[in-house]
């Protein structure tokens, strides 16, 4: 059994279909890029897998380590060990980021029965993985994303992460924005990550990510299906084409 | 369900202290007249200067109410209150002639403050909290008075501080807020019914926290109650009050005068933390909450301070003052002010620096959440002597939703130019995406809620007695309970 199992997947926003039955197995220790044109519905996926409410499921079945995803509240998908690094991290002035990430670390590790982890143990933790993603100290006892630049938000986002230790970490076009130097650093920091126990899923529009950080599998998403699915070579592919040769796969989808 | 909802459902939440309590009542006919402000007069054994003033005020009420001076300058808008359709005193029937004591309250008002959380029993009291219990136009109990005695401090209902300590009434009663201050004080002048009292005499530092917990219970009636507070040279006192009322469809008018006096050296710390009736979803019912808070810091050194958690009534309109006369004197006001389905709030302070070297600190939070509309309006005046002065203004509001609304009017006038003034202000929105990052790390909305508010009041929370600050946090998440998710 595969950890994620996407089967004839289709959801809607405001009426509109964007995901029009995907299919997709994804098992633990591996890492997949998804990729595809603007509108292909790749954000849309990880939003549906993170149960955002205002996409709407209208078919099909996600089964997460055996359990119905799509029975569950975003909440209850994140206590299961989904994270999502956002494309646009929000900021939310008046709680501290260290404060933050140790109630939601606290909060899934009541859902798993354990103890909460007080704020002596948890500091250590958070320095390590600040380290790791090269950030400095002082961030921590920053408001949450409050006035930090578009590649901090995006390290933040993997700082969390590393705290977090999901089974599931889908990384949603956290490439966009970075400059070449932060982009070696999240890379660096997702790399350490690789784990035969996680899986990993990047959402990306360029192949400069997958130079970094080198998939196992390769998914290209065109009109809400996906066309063609391949191994790292195929992002090199697009890379070198464009997305002009799906067209005709692209036309069959329809 | 959809997000529209759960921004909606912030209007769904339940009032956990709308019970009655059935007592009988000693009330007095409907309305207002001359006759009405002696019964009340005369049903408290009043010497003859209270009766005195109360018709004075009386008198003055009725040139103000027609010459149409009524305040509508605020920002809430309500019906216009029928004076004449109201109750002025109601109380609690009781054995005649007997002097109170716990034995003899009726052990229904005993339950009611206990449902509220609030033992008057002294032995199953919190530690170090003294409490006076007002329950509608009268104060029921007083606990640990005698012990407070031992230390020559006075914590008693204000109608008992009439009889035993008239002299100290009649120096400091009008003195801060006279009862031609405005409209609504005139009118609590002439048929304010109780209260608290409390004098601090010299170099006093007061063992515990003194709180009074107001109860309106009966119907139809309005509750005028006046707390006057004197802290005489260098003495400390910190003193709470707490405030709720049943679910009813009628408006109430609660319309209270609060007068603080603060000697050389003198610290008064005054908390509110109110939770009246607001109403229900709809914008039905609740409390008017019309009251005038101020205190005069007369003595040099001498500090005023106001902390406040509004989350109560349809209709506030507050603005606990500080007249720093004395050299070196300081006023602060904390405020956190939260309006819900229908509510309206119009709050915030006045900082009059007279004396030099004089400074003031204000902190508002303003939350508005469901249609709530809700005003920070400020004054900070520097007069022509205070040389030296300094103000700090901060002001924040959060909003909740798209349905509601927040305002600020801060006005300032300087008549010293070595005045220093600082003043800032910020509009922040929670939305629905900051909830789902707080869901999608595994934390539920109303955890998510409710630590985006925390964090948003945690400066003013901090300045609350350490056991409240806890209850205020309780609150604020139960009032916006059901909000979301």
């Amino acid at each position: 059994m595969a950890m994620l199992e996407i089967r004839n997947l289709h959801a809607r926003v405001n009426k509109q279909e964007i995901l029009k039955g995907i299919n997709l197995d994804i098992n633990t220790g591996e890492v997949h890029s998804l990729m595809g044109p603007n509108g292909s519905g790749k954000s849309t996926l990880a939003q549906v897998l993170a149960r955002r409410e205002t996409y709407e499921v209208t078919e099909g079945q996600v089964l997460f380590n055996g359990k119905d995803l799509l029975a569950m509240k975003p909440e209850e998908a994140a206590c299961e060990g989904l994270f999502i690094a956002f494309q646009y991290p929000v900021e939310v002035p008046g709680i501290s980021n260290s404060y933050f990430l140790r109630a939601a670390l606290n909060a899934q590790r009541k859902y798993r029965g354990e103890e909460p982890i007080d704020a002596i143990d948890f500091i250590p933790l958070l320095k390590s993985k600040m380290k790791l993603l090269e950030m400095d100290e002082r961030f921590q006892t920053r408001a949450i994303n409050e006035g930090f630049s578009g590649g901090e938000k995006k390290r933040n986002e993997i700082v969390q992460m590393a705290v977090l230790n999901p089974t599931l970490a889908i990384l949603d076009e956290t490439d966009s924005g970075l400059d070449i130097d932060a982009l070696k650093i999240v890379a660096q920091g997702v790399n350490a990550m690789r784990s035969p126990d996680r899986a990993i899923v990047m959402v990306t529009h360029y192949q400069r990510l997958l130079d970094y950080i080198v998939p196992d599998f390769v998914h290209v998403l065109a009109g809400g299906k996906i066309v063609k699915s391949g191994g790292a070579e195929l992002a090199l592919e697009l890379e070198r084409e464009g997305y002009g040769w799906i067209e005709p796969a692209l036309a069959g989808a329809r | 369900m959809t997000t529209t909802n759960t921004i909606e459902d912030l209007a769904n939440q339940e009032y956990k202290w709308g019970f009655v309590t059935d007592v009988e009542e000693d009330r007095i006919p409907r309305g207002l007249n001359e006759d009405i402000v002696r019964l009340i007069s005369s049903k408290k054994n009043e010497p003859k200067f209270m009766l005195d003033w109360r018709l004075r005020a009386y008198r003055h009420w009725v040139k103000l109410l027609e010459a149409g001076a009524e305040p509508k300058w605020a920002h809430v808008s309500f019906p216009q209150i029928d004076y004449q359709d109201i109750v002025y005193y109601s109380a609690p029937k009781r054995k005649a002639g007997s002097k109170q004591s716990l034995d003899e309250v009726d052990p229904e008002i005993l339950e009611a403050y206990s449902k509220l959380g609030i033992s008057l029993n002294e032995q199953k009291r919190l530690q170090g909290v003294a409490v006076d219990a007002v329950f509608d136009s009268v104060s029921v109990a007083t606990t640990f008075k005698a012990k407070l005695a031992k230390e020559g401090i006075i914590f008693c209902s204000f109608s008992d501080a009439v009889k035993e300590h008239p002299g100290l009434i009649q120096q400091y009663l009008g003195t801060v807020v006279p009862y031609s201050d405005n409209f609504y004080a005139a009118l609590n002048a002439a048929v304010f019914s109780d209260g608290s009292f409390v004098y601090m005499p010299k170099g006093v530092r007061c063992p515990m926290e003194l709180s009074t917990y107001f109860r309106i219970n009966a119907a139809d009636t309005g509750q005028f109650e006046r707390t006057l507070i004197i802290a005489d040279a260098d003495s400390h006192v910190s003193y709470l009050e707490g405030c709720t009322a049943p679910a009813r469809d009628e408006n109430q008018l609660h319309a209270a005068v609060v007068e603080l006096v603060a000697h050389d050296n003198a610290q008064i710390k005054y908390s509110t933390v109110q939770n009246w009736y607001p109403g229900d979803k709809n914008g039905v019912g609740g409390i008017y909450n019309l009251v005038t808070k101020r205190g005069k810091c007369v003595g040099a050194n001498s500090r005023i301070s106001w902390t406040q958690v509004e989350t109560g009534s349809a209709i506030t309109w507050k603005y606990p003052s500080c007249i720093l006369v004395g050299d070196n004197s300081v006023g602060e006001f904390y405020s956190v002010a939260l309006s819900n389905n229908y509510q309206q709030a119009d709050t915030g302070t006045k900082m009059i620096h007279i004396g030099k070297n004089t400074r003031s600190t204000i902190v508002s939070k303003g939350i508005s959440a469901g249609h709530g509309q809700n005003t920070y309006r400020g004054g900070v005046k520097i007069m022509k002597n205070a040389t030296g002065a300094r103000n700090y203004t901060q002001c924040d509001s959060l909003l909740i939703g798209d349905q509601c609304g927040a305002h600020t009017f801060p006005y300032i006038e300087v008549r010293n130019s070595s005045a220093r003034m600082e003043h800032e202000a910020s509009t922040s929105k929670v939305d629905e995406d900051q909830i789902f990052y707080f869901r999608q790390r595994g934390l539920s909305a109303e955890e998510a809620v409710s630590m985006i508010i925390n964090g948003f009041c945690k400066q003013v929370f901090r300045e609350l007695p350490m056991e409240f600050a806890v209850e205020a946090q309780k609150l604020l998440s139960v009032s916006l309970e059901g909000s979301v998710g």
